[in-house]
């Protein structure tokens, strides 16, 4: 098959790394031992949510079941995001010989590869590859000779629901159904595909296991920040000179990032993608990580050319389309959302009508039953607060905040 | 008990189901909760919405219901759950853990009021041209929070057409909320499918395959649906201006019959508790509206019984003494319409084990425009045959093609227990205080076993206690202590029994004498049965015959379209669930037991039926013409 060469440098994904090396290793220690590793590192899932990577396998390692799944999160679906695409076109061992790390860690023997509707494009390189994985037996039987090592991947494509990126209505998907969140409790670590433990993680988290595994958690943890250890793929798009994935530590701050894409006169920077944060230039001093601004790899970048009223009514306009339509905070209260970004497009607003809304921005981010309509506010929310000036007094004449 | 395993998903929805405990003591185990600063003790997987209702503490509900397997959408019923950074759905919530729950704090308040406020903002319609005006949860709910403006704007143009292709269920999008309790309904509840939510975002809606009109999809007209919509998003067709214009009608002669469970259900509608019987009180009612006559739809269920029960013994008489491989059993019963289409629609190849009897409302009908007209020098034309059903499937039976026995639609009208409950309001009347008075002659009353025709079992009660006697010569409350066949009765989903005859066998009775020469084929002989509620029950009862299991080699299946059978039908008050449906049959079987006629067979007016117009007895040429009838093939790729 063709592989774009690797030239991408960074600290730990785009560090060196020999394909294969990472499944040996696996063959002289326990499911314990990465584990402490791993918890060692302080992994956190890099979907966005953060979610402590070593105690998600802990959980589905201690569930009870005869059959057990390890799927990867390749929805990649978030406005702004295209890292997983570069890690699974130039970097597919990181990522597979990751889920099969999970695999032995958790007990299970079946991988599932859940591909964006649109990524179909590369659905049979990846094919041809996990074929030539087989061939290397790091998958299949036994692999490599460690009797009872089983583990084989799958791949499953998407059909373009933004939803099916929430695990669980990706777990949905899978079975056939409406991509649709579930209840939680129960969890897929207890219950998840078909009803069986199941670990969802993101291809980033997957890719960044190999090296854990390899160099350890303490090599791992000394990038980044304390709190959100490693370093993070961004997919930076918008404004500036040199957009692209960059792989950068944790803590860099919005200045230095802007300067290193060469971005000028830049007003705002999305960060998070459409369920993210807005941070005007007055925060550019703040930080990427979890503790500080966190996101999922989205980061947008707007110069003072821009009109924030029409960038927020763009996101607005794609939650109400992507909402999946089950629960009544987000079905219905992005549409009012929507309609008062109109309004004030309009200039047909009330600021008491418009404080109503960030209200109800405000239930929606608690009483949503998924991460989708808890988050779809938050642009809303931050981009109507960060950029009144520019937005009211833009649309009513000055006549700001009365 | 019909427990919630008997009316369980299939595995693939399994997957949406919270499992909730079905016996909260057999989990084990007591949890010390706090809500709202109350300390108390409840069983360990409590979901918080229960744990609330066990301790006096109210929370409103929209897509949650008894009966249904858990949603978590709509969201009304979130709560605060301390360290919980979002709110948590009550009715979705296992509690696993030593929780602190406020349920009524500012944010949750706030919450459910933007909640209510979005809803009603997508609502379309008024409240007061709807059916369901004073019976809306969404109403309730919106008076309960004190809404008194549209905080969100209100819809003012419709967006869907009403579905009114169905001769059973109209469907009106614009005042859906999406809850999605009848696609549970379908799905889940009753293993149908019909609905289903289609697209994304604001553009969801609950549609059928492909948006088709109700009518064309392998809708069985149950009614479920209706009986668990919120809103008036789903109801029956109604006929009652019809038939009031029937009424006002000199020329017209309108009789009604009334099936039993509508009798044992109407007083809910009337503000009674459930399992109040108004049967002799609905007879005066009746006849106060304008009815002419006023029939026991029971007759013709004894009816029913002699034929069915003769086809039965006629069955088995040529299966095992004629030994034709054609005889098709075990025999199923074809009284509940949502069952026979269900079967024409999921197994098509089993048409032929439907008994060919007519369902009772059907027999009346041809009886009505036949024989009633003959004896009371009526021109059958001049006739309008209502008949009160709990059912929304008796409409699209009495508009099935083949029922046009007497040369006329042999039943004009299926009325539901709420429609009349409308038609008894509008004429001013209150029905719990009406005063009592029977049914009208020829066909006067009629025996407990056809009552009891109206909770799941009551046919093949029903149908042991005229078998046994015809064919064992004894008397039946030999074998079952006061008649009661208990094994048939009760609320499970799926009842096996079986009954062995003995080696003494009576005589044939002289109605049966040209059909069979004697009962000795019969001895030792064990009679296998089944009883059969809910079609999810039913689509196990099926696969297993058709997998050659223990039900193929039943005799006699009672199949009943709805949760537990005709008293929980889709045409009956609205709410339903499970202790609801359970005084309706304590209502019926009560009524049952303090009748003297307990047996069909020993219903006087039937007997004279068959002597003044069928003299050569049930199953025979003149009883094929007007008492049975044939099915149709439907499969699932037509209307």
């Amino acid at each position: 098959m063709e592989m774009i060469e690797k030239t991408r440098k960074g600290p730990v994904i785009f560090s060196d790394y020999t394909q294969g090396e990472s499944v040996k290793k696996l063959l002289a220690v326990s499911r314990e031992d990465i584990l402490f590793e791993l918890r060692e590192s302080k992994l956190k899932g890099r979907g966005g949510a953060g979610f402590p990577t070593a105690t998600k396998w802990m959980l589905t390692a201690a569930a009870k079941s005869d059959k057990k799944y390890v799927i990867c999160n390749a929805d990649e679906g978030e406005p702004g995001t295209f890292k997983d695409r570069v890690l699974l076109q130039e970097y597919p061992e990181l990522v597979f010989e990751g889920m099969v790390i999970g695999g032995y860690v958790v007990g299970a023997d079946e991988g599932i590869v859940y591909l964006r509707g649109e990524y179909e494009y590369m659905y049979k390189n990846l094919l041809n590859y996990l074929d030539k994985m087989r061939s290397q037996n790091l998958l299949g039987k036994n692999i490599l000779g460690k009797e009872g090592f089983n583990f084989d991947i799958s791949i499953k494509l998407g059909a373009g629901a933004y939803v099916c990126g929430e695990e669980t209505a990706l777990i949905e998907s899978l079975e056939g159904h409406r991509g649709e969140a579930r209840n939680r409790p129960p969890f897929p670590v207890n219950t998840g595909f078909l009803g069986k433990p199941t670990t969802v993680n993101n291809v980033e988290t997957l890719a960044s296991i190999p090296h854990i595994t390899v160099k350890g958690g303490e090599w791992f943890r000394q990038f980044g920040t304390d709190k959100s250890s490693g370093s993070k793929l961004l997919s930076i798009s918008g404004d500036c000179n040199k957009p692209g994935v960059y792989e950068l530590p944790f803590g860099i701050k919005i200045t230095e990032l802007l300067e290193l894409v060469e971005a000028k006169d830049t007003k705002a920077v999305q960060i998070g993608g459409a369920s993210g944060v807005c941070v005007p230039k007055a925060q550019f001093n703040r930080n990427i990580s979890y503790e500080d601004v966190a996101t999922g790899g989205s980061i947008m970048i707007f110069n003072e050319t821009r009109s924030m009223i029409k960038v927020l009514k763009n996101f607005m306009e794609f939650f109400v389309e992507e909402s999946c339509g089950q629960c009544t905070p987000c079905r219905i209260g992005n549409v009012k959302l929507l309609e008062g970004v109109e309004m004030i497009e309009q200039n047909n607003y009330t600021f008491s009508y418009i404080n109503k809304l960030k209200e109800l921005g405000k239930t929606m981010q608690v009483a949503s039953k998924c991460g989708l309509g808890q988050s779809s506010p938050n642009s809303f929310i931050s981009i109507l607060d960060n950029f009144k000036d520019e937005i009211f007094n833009n649309s009513n004449g000055g006549n700001n905040g009365n | 008990m019909e427990t919630k395993e008997t009316l369980r998903a299939p595995e693939s929805q399994k997957a949406h189901v919270v499992e909730r405990p079905t016996d909260l003591n057999t989990i084990g185990g007591t949890i010390s909760i706090e809500i709202n600063d109350k300390k108390v003790s409840i069983p360990l997987g409590t979901t918080i919405l229960d744990a609330c209702k066990q301790n006096g503490i109210h929370i409103p509900t929209l897509c949650h219901h008894d009966d249904l397997c858990i949603a978590g959408v709509c969201r009304i019923c979130v709560v605060e759950v301390e360290g919980m950074r979002t709110l948590q759905a009550s009715c979705a919530f296992p509690i696993t853990a030593p929780i602190k729950i406020k349920t009524s704090s500012t944010l949750v308040r706030k919450a459910r009021r933007h909640i209510i406020d979005l809803m009603l903002s997508e609502h379309h319609g008024e409240c007061y041209s709807c059916v369901k005006n004073n019976n809306c949860e969404l109403q309730s709910l919106a008076k309960e929070y004190g809404v008194d403006s549209y905080t969100f704007g209100h819809i003012k143009e419709s967006r869907y057409e009403i579905d009114k292709s169905s001769y059973s269920v109209i469907r009106d999008m614009d005042k859906c909320i999406l809850c999605k309790r009848c696609v549970r309904t379908c799905i889940d509840l009753q293993e149908v499918g019909v609905l289903e939510a289609v697209n994304r975002g604001d553009k969801t809606t609950i549609s059928t395959f492909m948006d088709k009109p109700l009518a064309d999809v392998i809708c069985i007209n149950c009614g479920q649906c209706i009986n668990r919509c919120p809103t008036g998003a789903l109801h029956a067709n109604d006929p009652s201006d019809d038939i009031w214009n029937a009424i006002d009608d000199p020329t017209k002669h309108v009789v009604i019959q009334t099936a039993p469970s509508p009798r044992a259900a109407i007083g809910e509608e009337f503000g009674l508790e459930a399992g109040h019987s108004m049967t002799y009180q609905l007879n005066t009612a009746l006849r106060r509206i304008g009815f002419n006559a006023v029939f026991d739809t029971n007759f013709t269920a004894d009816l029913t019984i002699m034929e069915e029960g003769t086809e039965l013994l006629l069955r088995l008489y040529k299966a095992l003494v004629q030994k034709d491989e054609n005889v098709a059993l075990p025999q199923f019963t074809s009284c509940s319409p949502g069952w026979v289409k269900y079967l024409e629609h999921f197994y098509p190849e089993y048409v032929d084990n439907l008994s060919s009897a007519k369902s009772p409302q059907q027999m009346f009908g041809a009886l009505l425009k036949t024989y009633y007209a003959e004896k009371q020098g009526i021109d059958p034309k001049d006739i309008v045959s209502v008949a009160v059903m709990p059912c929304s499937a008796k409409k699209f039976e009495c508009n099935r093609p083949e029922m046009q026995d007497s040369g006329y639609q042999d039943v004009d009208f299926g009325l539901t227990t709420r429609e009349l409950a409308k038609m008894i309001k509008e004429a001013g009347i209150h029905l719990p205080e009406v005063e009592k008075s029977h049914f009208d002659s020829p066909f006067g009353d009629a025996s407990g076993a056809g009552l009891i025709f109206g909770a799941t079992g009551g046919v093949m009660e029903a149908a042991i206690r005229t078998v046994v006697e015809l064919v064992l010569g004894i008397k039946v409350e030999d074998l079952f202590n006061n008649m009661n066949v208990m094994p048939v009765r009760g609320f499970e989903g799926i009842k096996y029994a079986e009954l062995p005859l003995g080696d003494k066998v009576g005589e044939v009775p002289a109605i049966l004498k040209s059909l069979v020469p004697n009962w000795d084929w019969l001895k030792g002989a064990t009679l296998k049965v089944a009883v059969v509620h809910g079609t999810a029950n039913a689509k196990k009862v099926m696969d297993d015959i058709k997998a050659g299991g223990k039900f193929s080699q039943c005799h006699f299946i009672e199949f009943m379209a709805c949760p537990g059978g005709c008293l929980g039908g889709g045409g009956q008050p609205i709410p339903t669930n499970l202790e609801i449906r359970q005084k309706r049959a304590q209502a019926i079987y009560a009524e049952d037991s303090e009748l003297e006629l307990r047996k069909s067979h020993e219903n006087e007016h039937v007997l004279k039926l068959y002597e003044e117009f069928i003299p050569e007895g049930p199953c025979s040429h003149k009883s094929h013409k007007l008492l049975h009838t044939h099915y149709t093939k439907r499969g699932k790729y037509i209307a």
